[in-house]
């Protein structure tokens, strides 16, 4: 039996094309991928992530809990409302789950984990606050909305009377509580936006609401080539717990500067760092996709996550390949029974709309 | 979802049309191009290769997934469609009409073999359940 979020009958008259993801009942599109993706970088879409999960930490010892639990250094965190980035290690140093963190006082920050590895990450959680003054809470009372694109901000303000007062001068990654809202300037598209964590019994309501502004209903179809195009990573494509995040693109959440010890850091700082994500663009015609072989000059590699561009009209891959290869390099990927020309990028690919690709 | 009643049709979603001097059009059907959303690429057969029944002879690809398109009788290729390839979405627009490549039969009784109109309709409402 799938597992249906609280939008799941307004999907459907939607005319949602509904598929199994991850044991969960979800729109893949309501009609065209591209229209959709194209619908978000320019105008505005909304998405339902009620699929994810809200983990709301709480207790006396927060910080100190999530100072040995996450990778990223939740030190940085000072202002309330403000957001992180995190990969969640295992003492081998393997991607349990990437997740953002809020903290909003000193004994209570809300996390948000990944629809697939939500079970997981609680029991991992609970595990390791075992003996601590704090409480781990998993939220399936609160249901979570995505609106993104160029227009999000200003169509959630008409949808929600007051919220423009207390979330216009908010910056990107922060988050403020209003009445019985949670609205946090994050998103996984590349392009401004809200992300609203509400009471399951008005996650209805409130699709139907933004629908009215003419704010577009967005499948996970166009959810993967938008997160693509922005260069942002999917747990279990292009990341797992078998693979280094130090290898992922993820360097950049990784503390291992600080003092701080955390879960799996011996084991990155004693690895060996091989490999490096990269941006590819065919050169030639196809699509790239997952898993297929790339050869550099200095050996194989794998394509991530690979899909079509709709922005760049051309298809686009993350890669995984050895060290010393940069921006520039022509690479060949094994097609079917084809090796196509590709180019090595940085990546993101688009934002706002815009190709960022040379 | 349009099923012509004047085609015939095979399990793996391509439709055949026999044209008048006895070659046949080939292309996929609505429910296949339903099926992968929004087309990207079409690579087509070479023309003159010839193609064993059943053999994977061209590809399809949406931005979802890739899909093989395989020869829905034994034949010569005698040609190919090079408008789907320069716009795939022809096929999401109108998949009876956006053809892909056109085989001279081996045997032009062989078309007798595969589906008609009502027994792909069976077979469709079979998968969707």
């Amino acid at each position: 039996m799938l597992k249906q979020t609280p939008l799941n009958a307004a999907h459907r008259d939607m005319g949602a094309k509904m598929v199994d993801f991850g044991g969960w009942d979800m729109p893949v599109n309501y009609g065209s991928q591209i229209e959709e993706h194209h619908q978000v970088r320019n105008d505005v879409g909304m998405f339902d992530v009620c699929h994810m999960l809200v983990v709301d930490v709480k207790g006396g010892d927060v910080r100190g809990f999530l100072r040995g639990l996450v990778a990223n250094n939740v030190d940085k965190l000072t202002v309330s409302g403000k957001a992180l980035y995190s990969c969640m290690l295992n003492p081998e140093g393997g991607v349990i789950d990437d997740l953002i963190i809020y903290f909003m006082t000193e004994d209570w920050f809300r996390i948000v984990v990944n629809a697939g590895t939500a079970d997981k990450d609680v029991a991992w959680m609970l595990k390791q606050a075992e003996g601590r003054a704090l409480t781990v809470t998993p939220r399936r009372d609160l249901a979570m909305i995505a609106v993104q694109g160029p227009n999000a901000r200003a169509k959630v303000w008409e949808a929600i009377p007051g919220a423009q007062a207390v979330s216009e001068a908010m910056k990107p990654f922060n988050a403020v509580e209003f009445q019985q809202y949670f609205i946090a300037r994050t998103g996984y598209t590349g392009e401004d936006g809200f992300e609203i964590m509400l009471p399951v019994a008005e996650a209805e309501a409130m699709w139907h609401r933004l629908a009215s502004l003419g704010v577009k209903p967005i499948g996970l179809g166009a959810r993967d080539t938008l997160r693509l195009e922005a260069g942002m990573n999917l747990y279990g494509q292009d990341m797992d717990e078998a693979t280094n995040p130090l290898e992922c693109g993820l360097a950049w959440t990784i503390d291992l500067k600080s003092e701080r010890d955390f879960i799996g850091k011996a084991a990155l700082l004693s690895r060996d760092i091989n490999l490096q994500l990269v941006g590819l663009v065919l050169l030639d015609k196809g699509v790239l996709r997952a898993h297929q072989v790339v050869q550099t000059k200095h050996g194989a590699g794998e394509i991530t996550s690979g899909t079509f561009s709709p922005t760049l009209q051309q298809s686009i891959a993350l890669a995984r390949i050895p060290l010393g290869i940069a921006p520039g390099a022509e690479v060949e990927v094994a097609v079917r029974d084809k090796q196509l020309r590709a180019k090595v990028v940085s990546y993101p690919f688009a934002r706002t709309g815009h190709s960022l690709i040379s | 979802m349009s099923i012509p009643a004047d085609l015939k049709y095979t399990a793996s979603h391509e439709w055949v049309k026999t044209n008048a001097d006895g070659t046949v059009t080939v292309g996929i059907t609505a429910h296949a191009q339903d099926l992968l959303g929004d087309m990207v690429f079409v690579e087509n057969p070479a023309v003159g290769r010839t193609l064993a029944a059943g053999e994977e002879c061209a590809v399809v690809e949406s931005v979802k997934a890739a899909s093989d398109v395989y020869a829905p009788i034994a034949g010569e290729v005698v040609a190919a469609n090079a408008d789907i390839e320069a716009a795939p979405e022809a096929i999401n627009q109108d998949a009876y009409a956006a053809w892909m490549f056109k085989l001279k039969p081996a045997n032009s009784a062989d078309v007798n073999s595969l589906m008609d109109a009502a027994a792909y309709q069976a077979l469709v409402e079979s998968e969707a359940h």
